[in-house]
């Protein structure tokens, strides 16, 4: 890969990173790569050790938390219906809660069992956060909870809604809060003014169910670019205008969400697939791809030259370059968070609340294993040396 | 602590000497203009910043801004009430709390300016549960009239005499709107001895005509006016997916109103099936028709679409779709058109419907043939 490529997208990177500190500002992190390489956080833990507090949460989630500054927000829904959609922030240091508001749903509701209208992650732009439910609302407060506008987009998509529940989490760029809603009743994704909610552009998706998010990439001339992913394609449109960037037709995974490394782009397509994206390029093309890969159980993470997936729940680890396989490592549970990789550790937290971690140095080993004792169905979030975990029950802060 | 009563109380002193309890209805007016699209955001946004100053004595104010809004309108406003009380509460100063139980007694707002109104004063006053929500059994908010609910069947189940507990089950069945609370008081009934039907507690209607299958290879059916869509003729017969089809009667036994189309047709794939029923209504008024249906579906109300979903095997539940229509008096048809794809996977053979008439709080709306 020509450095002369590569300098654009490391210079974006080191701008963005000196404005946003320790924040965690959407799915998987800010960079959406699920990485805080530098983070000290504790190996073991539990309700007595290395848990710095725990804040009871109302209703149920499948979200993960964000964190601005010292804040952490949450989103859950409730209520028998599940119509009830919460926003909640806590003290990053105490666990005090700051602030908590709450809306009714206007979109469709149902979801499975298990899931929750509070599965989409929040994003923020780090003045401002969106909160977006399964039900294709999607409110915009300042960081102090002051309500900047509401939209109901089930309103504007009539019959958009998937009753198994949807989860793609927004994300923002360039003023614009991107939504993808992929459905069989009526999908959309749609660009949204951060400023004052208004549509600048939509565009229809197809009629099928996705549960994938988007991810910002650079995109022609340094402008920011958001990248769809559904069954059959994956398109890249301008963020501002939603123009048609790319169009790359293959068959992509429907749970787990791309992330981008450098000009590689890494997916669950055949296994996994590292596609060949850049500012210039006008399609992709495969680099590698790699069916011992497959990620169908959490989102990948690439860091320092390896790729690390989780194929059901084993979890694997992979050349960058190659997409050879290098190690794996059986976990235990059912998973629906993504793992967080810290400190030379990878974080993985199974359903059953049972926090897995690995050494990369030790190929995966399994040096700790942590019993919360409560539901994990959220993706954790990192910001300085902490691990904030979300359960069904509450949010936990853990830190040495 | 001081510091904070006297900042709440120049606020207030400013808000009011510039934006008196009028004020608070032109800001809540413009927010109530938000519509669709994002139409009325400018106005709005500038509105709300105001509104969620506003002194905490004028919440009745600003929730009486629901009244008559949108549910987008709603949220709008739900927010600026909780900015308002919470900020009030934080300064350490106390909420109307009078104010907001006269709001909650008025049955003429808003059932979620209601709604919000209790909670705002759980917020800080655990005892007003008690005080508030036994009288709420038959609320027009349903939220309220759950809490009602709950309460009773808390203290039916605490009473020692069988025959009070079953009556106290009974007040609590009949006021039930929600699933999970229909059939913990069905339950608790039973076990007592006591009947209970729940068809007519639902509204779920139970005897059907039916016909088909019709052809959806490919999905594509669905769009298809077969006969019974342009005309019911229950002595028609026509051509199906497999040769002649013929109306037939079925009534279903499940108590939830499920008409299982794989038993009662045998196993199809890329089929269709209509289903009508004869609904005699003693008046004309509005109604709701909710059907839950895991496959494609349409419903018609006397030869009017009222909605159609083109969804397969994406879950099902009790009043998953919901259409409004008005009902004439006499003889009204109902007429769906259930679709099921050709997909191969074990969770996606399900073919059936449950349908209800009730009323736009679920309450059932029986016909007189029934």
């Amino acid at each position: 890969m020509p450095l002369t490529r590569l300098y654009p997208l490391t210079l974006l990177c080191i701008s963005v990173i000196l404005c946003m500190g320790a924040d965690w500002r959407q799915f998987r992190g800010t960079h959406s790569n699920s990485v805080a390489a530098d983070a000290n956080l504790p190996v073991n833990w539990s309700a007595d050790e290395n848990v710095a507090w725990k804040s009871p949460l109302p209703g149920r989630a499948a979200s993960s938390p964000i964190i601005v500054g010292k804040q952490v927000y949450v989103t859950r829904s409730g209520g028998v219906k599940q119509d009830r959609l919460y926003v909640l922030s806590f003290d990053t240091e105490t666990g005090k809660q700051m602030w908590r508001r709450e809306f009714w749903a206007t979109g469709r509701t149902y979801t499975h069992p298990t899931s929750s209208v509070a599965a989409p992650t929040p994003a923020s732009d780090g003045k401002r956060i969106v909160a977006f439910y399964s039900s294709n609302d999607l409110a915009c407060l300042d960081l102090d909870g002051n309500l900047l506008w509401y939209r109901g987009l089930g309103l504007d998509f009539d019959k958009a809604g998937n009753d198994v529940g949807m989860s793609s989490s927004p994300v923002i760029a360039d003023g614009v809060v991107i939504v993808q809603a992929e459905n069989q009743g009526n999908s959309f994704a749609t660009g949204i003014s951060l400023e004052d909610g208004r549509p600048l552009w939509k565009t229809p998706r197809p009629a099928m169910a996705n549960w994938a998010s988007p991810i910002i990439v650079p995109g022609p001339s340094g402008k920011p670019a958001v990248i769809l992913q559904s069954p059959g394609d994956l398109k890249a449109h301008d963020v501002q205008t939603g123009k048609e960037l790319w169009n790359f037709t293959g068959g992509f995974g429907t749970i787990t969400s791309a992330t981008l490394s450098g000009e590689l782009l890494l997916l669950n397509s055949g296994g996994m697939t590292a596609l060949r994206i850049g500012l210039d390029i006008t399609t992709p093309d495969v680099y590698w791809s790699q069916n011992r890969l497959s990620s169908n159980g959490a989102s990948p993470v690439v860091h320092d030259g390896k790729v690390y997936v989780l194929s059901g729940s084993i979890a694997k680890c992979g050349d960058l370059q190659t997409g050879e396989l290098l190690w794996q490592s059986r976990l235990e549970g059912r998973f629906w968070a993504s793992p967080i990789l810290a400190g030379g550790h990878l974080y993985y937290v199974n359903q059953e609340g049972l926090g897995q971690v690995l050494s990369i140095a030790e190929e995966g080993k399994i040096v700790a294993k942590n019993e919360m004792g409560e539901v994990v169905l959220g993706t954790p979030a990192v910001s300085g040396d902490a691990l904030f975990i979300p359960t069904d029950k509450n949010l936990w802060r853990v830190s040495k | 602590m001081v510091r904070a009563f006297v900042a709440t109380l120049l606020l207030s002193t400013y808000f009011l000497s510039s934006v008196g309890a009028e004020s608070i209805q032109d800001l809540t007016k413009t927010i109530r203009a938000v519509e669709v699209n994002g139409q009325g955001h400018p106005a709005a946004i500038a509105a709300w910043k105001e509104l969620s100053q506003a002194p905490a004595d004028q919440l009745p104010v600003v929730l009486a801004g629901m009244d008559g809004a949108n549910k987008l309108a709603v949220n709008w406003l739900r927010a600026a009430a909780d900015t308002i009380a919470q900020r009030q509460i934080r300064a350490g100063q106390k909420l109307p709390i009078e104010g907001l139980e006269a709001f909650i007694a008025d049955h003429d707002h808003h059932p979620r300016a209601r709604r919000t109104a209790y909670e705002l004063i759980l917020l800080v006053d655990q005892t007003a549960k008690q005080r508030i929500i036994p009288q709420l059994l038959n609320d027009p908010s349903l939220e309220l009239r759950r809490d009602a609910v709950a309460d009773l069947l808390q203290k039916a189940a605490a009473l020692q005499a069988k025959d009070e507990a079953s009556a106290a089950f009974r007040k609590a069945l009949s006021s039930a709107r929600d699933l999970d609370q229909i059939d913990l008081a069905t339950d608790k009934l039973r076990e007592a001895g006591e009947t209970v039907d729940l068809p007519v507690h639902f509204g779920f209607l139970m005897k059907w005509d039916l016909v088909g299958p019709f052809d959806n290879s490919e999905k594509k059916g669905f769009d298809v006016a077969y006969p019974p869509e342009k005309a019911v003729d229950l002595t028609a017969s026509y051509d199906g997916k497999d040769g002649e089809v013929k109306w037939f009667q079925y009534a279903t036994t499940n108590e939830y109103g499920v008409v299982d189309l794989n038993e009662v047709l045998d196993k199809h794939k890329g089929a269709i099936v209509y289903a009508h029923a004869s609904y005699v209504a003693d008046e004309a008024r509005p109604i709701e028709i909710r059907l839950g249906c895991i496959n494609g579906n349409k419903i018609w109300l006397n030869g009017k679409l009222l909605t159609q979903n083109h969804v397969y095997h994406a879950s099902t539940s009790i009043d998953q779709y919901i259409a409004a229509g008005t009902l004439k008096a006499g003889v009204n048809h109902i007429l769906i058109k259930v679709a099921q794809n050709e997909q191969t996977d074990s969770w996606a053979q399900r073919w059936q419907f449950q349908l209800r008439v009730c009323d736009q709080y679920g309450t059932a709306v029986l016909g007189s043939n029934r």
